[in-house]
């Protein structure tokens, strides 16, 4: 019974990163049309806003270690501490927190510019080409990244205060063996809250109300004097917004190097497809269900059954559903038929 | 007709063989005519023409190709293991394999077509490959990868040659496949499967691929089944990916799971794109480029550099060495990236249609007044 808690926490905070990759994916293919293959890449790029803020806080001084006298001996200290004392500890310590403020401005400006500066001319184009040009920037903003930051992963710890496991056990009355990271937890709180954010955003807002009224009909709503156009490539900085900052918050997870988006990338397509190309519930529910999937068929239990199926089985519902459900879950009629 | 066109294809053929025999003179030149590279160059251009197959002709984009390359490679090298260490029986066994997997694949993938079918070719890929890696362990060898031992069976071979000392070469009746003669068993390979895509192009079958690329619905309302061409389409460039990698374990016993992952698959998509999609020679133009770039720039670095522009002030130099560095060496994929990007978004024929537009211009212009005064009337 425990495990099974712990297995179905596991999957809700695996299946919290597909879900949030899987969103922008979704708002950028439900508005404009366009198949990023660069969406892991931008996914990267928000993680690497957190190593950014990270050696920014960190940016230190030589300064002599009064505390060994027989030679001298110099440490680093970073500038923060020597201006802010414990303050300045503190911000670091919580850098990955802070790094959202420098990742919502930056993945905004970055999403504007990869509109604005290339897909815009790939809407009419075929999807193929699309996915083949995004294919080719994915590569090109990796290499950049590897080429900036070396090839090896960065650690990035989370602040000292939740470093540690909850004993959620004992708050939920299960008993002191259910344990679990408290980051894993943070994350899977900030993916709802950033869930629930974009879908207020679009359902109870005008702005909103007119872009999903562009998702719908795009003719339409630009021949009532709206300029749509503006409207989506704001969606598409909204959803690289997203994406970073599921990116930033992964990085205590997992230690991001610059081929990590391209990990991401084939599975949230995989979620995608699964929950229907262009319907954003869609995406978020497929998002959950397919990682708790993956955390139940990584239990030993179920691996003595079936050997391997923690390899594959992401990829073979993938295959079940294509094949039965031919929009994915919630896919609307007429979005990318054959 | 037919005689005129059957008349062109021996021409053609004339040439293209002569050109890919005497790679080893003309590309000399380029500091690219060593048997490793060579070899590269016929196989992955193998795999190149047989993508093109499916994806230039019918459009459909399949993601998960790489998969048949690792299969062909895995045949191989159990027929290695197994039986001798001649290669011919390798060669067929690789591609028996990959054929019954694109069978499988392909039967299940060509259900649904446009993104859906390159995310299930996706999908199986991933499937296979990290099946390789963890439960398919005692076939697949794992990370290790699969290779040679000195005590494999080797039953027929067994039967004929004393063991001798070390591990054996692979051969093909006594001649060892490595460098040059290898590079010669790839070329003569690469070119009969380089006629039997021109025979698939201009064969009725051909003809029906084309169809189903320009509009597959209206296929189906004249009564065409498409189903089993598409099938056979998919085999068939299934089976040339098998063949490359049985050529790539022949050139160098060894395979590994990491020839399946999906980069692998995109990299015969950008050497497809690059060259020209849907032409013959594009495909093969592609390969050859991506694998020389791969080498020569790869193999560049800043000391390197440095002696290149050697005869630039030391100020510019330094400028000028700082401003490529990044797109060489280990950088390499930058400009591979960049580049292919720039084909993408100006060049959607890739090179051979880029130098087939140009030419059709310069002919054009010629004629363009009267096409002008046709109009006006």
């Amino acid at each position: 019974m425990d495990a099974i808690f712990l297995q179905i926490l596991n999957g809700l905070d695996k299946g919290g990163a597909y879900a949030l990759i899987a969103l922008g994916l979704t708002l950028v293919f439900g508005t404009l049309g366009v198949v990023n293959f660069a969406h892991g890449a931008v996914f990267m790029l928000g993680a690497f806003c957190a190593v950014t803020t990270q050696h920014l806080l960190t940016f230190s001084k030589k300064v002599k270690d009064e505390g060994i006298t027989f030679f001298d001996a110099y440490k680093e200290v970073p500038y923060l501490e020597i201006w802010w004392g414990e303050t300045g500890s503190f911000i670091i310590d919580y850098k990955v927190p802070f790094s959202i403020l420098l990742a919502v401005p930056v993945m905004l400006l970055i999403g504007l510019a990869m509109e604005r500066g290339l897909i815009r001319f790939f809407y009419n184009r075929p999807h193929a080409d699309q996915i083949l040009v995004t294919f080719g920037l994915a590569i090109v903003i990796q290499e950049i990244v590897k080429s900036i930051y070396g090839a090896n992963p960065i650690p990035v710890p989370a602040p000292e205060i939740v470093s540690g496991s909850a004993n959620i056990g004992i708050l939920l009355g299960l008993g002191d063996s259910v344990v679990y990271p408290w980051w894993r937890l943070i994350y899977l709180a900030n993916a709802l809250v950033v869930i629930a954010a974009v879908f207020s955003f679009l359902k109870f807002t005008t702005y909103g109300m007119v872009v999903r009224a562009g998702m719908q009909d795009r003719e339409t709503v630009g021949l009532l004097g709206i300029n749509i156009q503006h409207r989506f490539t704001v969606v598409f900085g909204l959803a690289s917004i997203v994406v970073g900052i599921a990116g930033a918050m992964y990085t205590p997870i997992l230690s991001p190097d610059y081929h990590m988006g391209m990990d991401f990338l084939v599975l949230s397509f995989v979620v995608v497809v699964v929950g229907g190309m262009g319907s954003l519930e869609g995406a978020v529910l497929a998002g959950f269900m397919l990682g708790v999937l993956q955390s139940f068929a990584a239990m030993n239990e179920v691996k003595a059954v079936f050997p391997g199926i923690d390899q594959i089985i992401v990829y073979l519902v993938a295959v079940i559903i294509l094949l039965t459900r031919p929009r994915g879950l919630m896919g609307r009629k007429g979005v990318m038929e054959d | 007709m037919d005689t005129v066109s059957r008349k062109g294809e021996l021409r053609l053929m004339l040439i293209f063989s002569a050109a890919v025999l005497l790679m080893p003179v003309w590309l000399s030149p380029f500091g690219a005519a060593y048997p490793d590279l060579l070899q590269k160059f016929a196989i992955f251009g193998i795999f190149a023409v047989g993508f093109n197959i499916l994806f230039g002709l019918t459009g459909y984009l399949s993601f998960g190709h790489a998969v048949f390359l690792g299969v062909g490679s895995y045949a191989a090298v159990w027929s290695f293991k197994l039986f001798t260490m001649n290669v011919i029986p390798a060669v067929i066994f690789g591609v028996i394999f990959s054929g019954i997997f694109a069978a499988l694949i392909g039967f299940v993938s060509l259900r649904r077509s446009g993104i859906y079918f390159s995310i299930l070719t996706l999908a199986f890929a991933q499937m296979s490959y990290n099946l390789a890696y963890s439960v398919l362990t005692p076939i697949t060898n794992g990370e290790t990868g699969l290779q040679l031992r000195l005590h494999d069976l080797r039953m027929i071979d067994a039967l004929f040659i004393e063991a001798g000392e070390g591990l054996p070469l692979t051969n093909l009746f006594g001649i060892k496949m490595s460098g040059y003669p290898g590079f010669y068993f790839c070329a003569v390979l690469l070119i009969i499967g380089f006629y039997l895509a021109l025979r698939v192009k201009n064969s009725p079958f051909g003809l029906a691929l084309k169809a189903i690329k320009s509009n597959q619905t209206r296929m189906g309302y004249t009564g065409f089944n498409s189903r089993p061409y598409m099938l056979s389409a998919f085999m068939i460039s299934g089976m040339y990916a098998g063949l490359a990698g049985a050529l790539l374990a022949v050139t160098d016993p060894l395979a590994g799971a990491e020839r399946m992952q999906w980069t692998a698959s995109g990299e015969v998509v950008l050497m497809t794109i690059l060259g020209g999609a849907g032409t013959l020679i594009g495909p093969l133009l592609g390969a050859g480029l991506i694998k020389y770039f791969e080498n020569i720039f790869s193999s560049y670095d800043d000391s390197l550099l440095h002696q290149a522009f050697s005869y630039l002030p030391d100020a510019m130099n330094d400028v000028v060495v700082g401003m490529i560095s990044p797109f060489v060496g280990d950088g390499w994929h930058l400009t591979l990236g960049a580049l292919f990007m720039v084909i993408i978004i100006f060049l959607p024929g890739g090179i051979v249609g880029g130098i087939t537009h140009l030419w059709q211009r310069l002919v054009k212009k010629n004629q363009e007044p009267t096409e002008m005064e046709g109009k006006q009337q």
